[in-house]
């Protein structure tokens, strides 16, 4: 396995907090991030992410606020790529064309929009082309033939939803969930990636040897919801940063040992994302 | 007109399926069922047979004969479906998704609920046909509504109370959606009204068409024409389509009436065509109430069922052609006309209902006498009498 994919959400607790963690992230060993962009309905996501977006978004975050947040990451240096997961009315909001105009401006690496299927996304991904922003897709246990054409335009990584169901922490995967993933594996030409209910080094460590990357996203925003008054306070900030970093470096402990056998794939195929490649 | 969707389940540009990628499945599987449904003659007969010996159809067509000697304009008929079992039109739409889940082998029922009148139909409808149901109703509605979450629990229902959010029907639908892509493989999502990813908006039309259809027989019947003016309210819009429907190729006035609530000019109101923006709520491009940023702002109505931040991709269509005319009445426009209807025709209507009724108040004064106006009185009051005391009674105060 190559990738380490946390997913938290912009100005969850606030804006500086979360350059800090996306910083402790990077360190961490998160080779690409991804960054919710809080929405009111959250159709795809569970109670954990879903507060989240709630206290992002009493602290004023919007999709512009969060695509500027991206620029000020990478002046502190952040140099791993940054996917953008957002809703797509906030996107219709702004305009798509600004969007993307925003995302490159602020060196975004790509766009995922969980509610924007195949058939409804042609106009953002050719707008994606354009910008050199790819747009991310998704498939699902339930997508069978839909496979096939969903990989057949896959950019720079293809996303598995593991499970029926919206983000959350899942004792246990679906038994079938290896066989899906040997079967989007076929079509794909892009790395495969799986989220949705990834919680536990233990998960992470099962599924190494099956796919090229876990995207972990409820069980660390719900760490940052436990630290998040020592977060919030410049006084406790530090430690807890540290304490989340060693929250995360546990959750990644089973790809570490790996990685030192796998290094030089990992840098070929984060190239790839980096830079927006399909082909 | 009478075409659409296409078969990208769009109404112009309004529709489509905005919704994570393992719904695309599912939702393909109804299109195609429900497709095979409509084309099947037994289908449409055992429909057909449980609207008639199960919920009472057809509805009467009433002539509101004191109300419209007391307007001195238009005459006014009702369509009366609030005569139908459980007290309102969705129990038509109901009868029609069971039967479907039926056909496609699924026993289990979700189903969303804002004042508890489609969840009422849906629990009506389980237990008719002997199917399990899961009714997601906001927490505040739940307090809200205690007698209608009473009634679904007599009728072997389970009411989930949704705390996310404002706890109210917006809510209530999201954790539907939710519960839905984690159980699609076993469980038939039953919307209640014509909003939801393509083919929702098309077919909870289908089951609703037949207001529209029995109105334009009876019409016909009692005046020898079509009705001149058409009124129907708009929550989701579910009423309307049905009524309108069969009437949108004729020359034929059609008006949606949207909740005002304390104004439009307020903050408080659910005049999602009247104020909204394009935009995508539960899984639909439409009209929506919303911020600058694309977040879904929270509506408010006196009525429940008015009460939601988006309306049907198709009303969406008809007020961009103009085939359709959209306004609004306010929460005490709605109340008078409710009292006026009870006093004048011995009827109580629901508040939604009621909303439509004002805009025909408005109307038939300034109309000649040889017209006529037809106002789909949607449901009955009996739900709102405790919020209808409740607001007089502050009123008074």
């Amino acid at each position: 396995m190559k990738h380490f994919i946390p997913f938290i959400v912009a100005g969850d607790p606030c804006e500086e907090v979360t350059i800090d963690l996306v910083i402790a992230l990077e360190q961490a060993g998160a080779t690409i991030l991804e960054l919710g962009v809080p929405y009111s309905d959250p159709l795809a996501d569970g109670p954990i992410i879903q507060r989240a977006a709630s206290r992002a978004l009493k602290n004023g975050m919007t999709l512009t606020r969060a695509l500027e947040l991206i620029g000020q990451m990478r002046k502190k240096g952040v140099k791993i790529p940054i996917i953008v997961f957002t809703y797509y009315n906030p996107v219709l909001q702004l305009g798509e064309e600004r969007f993307f105009a925003l995302a490159q401006q602020n060196g975004a690496s790509g766009v995922l929009i969980p509610d924007l299927p195949f058939e409804e996304s042609e106009h953002m991904r050719i707008l994606g082309d354009t910008y050199g922003i790819p747009y991310i897709s998704l498939v699902a246990p339930t997508s069978h033939e839909r496979i096939a054409m969903i990989a057949s335009q896959a950019q720079s990584f293809l996303y598995c939803v593991s499970s029926l169901g919206v983000t959350g922490i899942r004792d246990s995967l679906p038994k079938q969930l290896y066989e899906f993933l040997q079967q989007v594996k076929s079509y794909s030409r892009v790395p495969v990636v799986v989220g949705f209910g990834i919680s536990t080094a233990d998960q992470v460590e099962r599924l190494q040897h099956v796919c090229d990357g876990v995207v972990i996203g409820s069980a660390i925003v719900q760490k940052i919801e436990q630290l998040q008054h020592q977060l919030n306070d410049v006084h406790t900030r530090s430690n807890a940063l540290i304490a989340f970093s060693q929250y995360v470096v546990s959750l990644i402990e089973p790809l570490k040992r790996v990685g030192k056998n796998e290094s030089q794939t990992t840098t070929e195929t984060t190239k790839t994302v980096s830079t927006g490649q399909t082909d | 007109m009478l075409t659409l969707p296409n078969e990208r389940g769009r109404f112009g540009m309004f529709g489509g399926k905005f919704v994570p990628e393992t719904l695309m499945r599912p939702l393909a599987d109804i299109e195609n069922q429900l497709h095979e449904a409509l084309a099947d003659s037994s289908f449409h007969a055992e429909y057909m047979h449980h609207l008639y010996e199960y919920s009472g159809r057809p509805t009467a067509l009433t002539f509101a004969k004191n109300l419209t000697e007391r307007l001195g304009g238009a005459k006014m008929y009702f369509k009366r479906e609030d005569l139908n079992h459980t007290g309102a039109h969705k129990i038509n739409n109901a009868i029609g998704q069971a039967l479907l889940a039926k056909r496609m082998g699924k026993r289990k029922i979700i189903a969303e609920t804002g004042a508890g009148q489609h969840g009422v139909a849906a629990a009506t409808v389980a237990a008719r046909f002997g199917m399990e149901c899961k009714v997601f109703m906001g927490e505040e509605d739940v307090k809200r509504q205690s007698l209608n979450v009473f009634r679904m629990k007599l009728l072997g229902a389970q009411v989930i109370p949704v705390t996310s959010g404002n706890r109210t029907l917006k809510d209530a639908t999201n954790e539907a959606i939710r519960y839905w892509v984690e159980h699609c493989d076993d469980h038939f999502y039953m919307i209640g009204s014509v909003v939801g990813p393509h083919p929702y908006p098309m077919m909870v039309r289908e089951f609703q068409r037949i207001i529209g259809e029995e109105a334009r027989e009876q019409m016909l019947k009692a005046e020898g024409k079509l009705p001149d003016t058409i009124i129907a309210c708009v929550g989701g819009g579910s009423n309307a389509i049905g009524m309108f429907h069969p009437f949108l190729d004729d020359d034929v006035e059609c008006i949606g009436v949207e909740a005002a609530g304390k104004g439009v000019h307020t903050t408080e109101h659910a005049a999602t065509i009247t104020k909204g923006t394009k935009g995508v709520i539960h899984g639909s491009l439409t009209y929506v109430l919303q911020d600058e940023h694309g977040q879904i702002t929270e509506p408010y109505s006196i009525s429940a069922g008015l009460d939601y931040p988006g309306v049907g991709p198709e009303h969406a269509y008809l007020a961009h052609i103009g085939r359709v005319r959209y306004e609004s009445v306010t929460d005490e426009e709605a109340i008078a006309a409710l009292q006026m209807t009870a006093e004048t025709e011995g009827i109580i209507p629901a508040i939604e209902s009621a909303h439509a009724l004002a805009k025909a108040f408005q109307i038939a004064p300034l109309r000649p006498k040889h017209e006529t106006i037809l106002v789909c009185l949607s449901g009955r009051g009996d739900k709102d009498v405790q919020t209808v005391m409740n607001y007089l009674e502050g009123d008074e105060r």
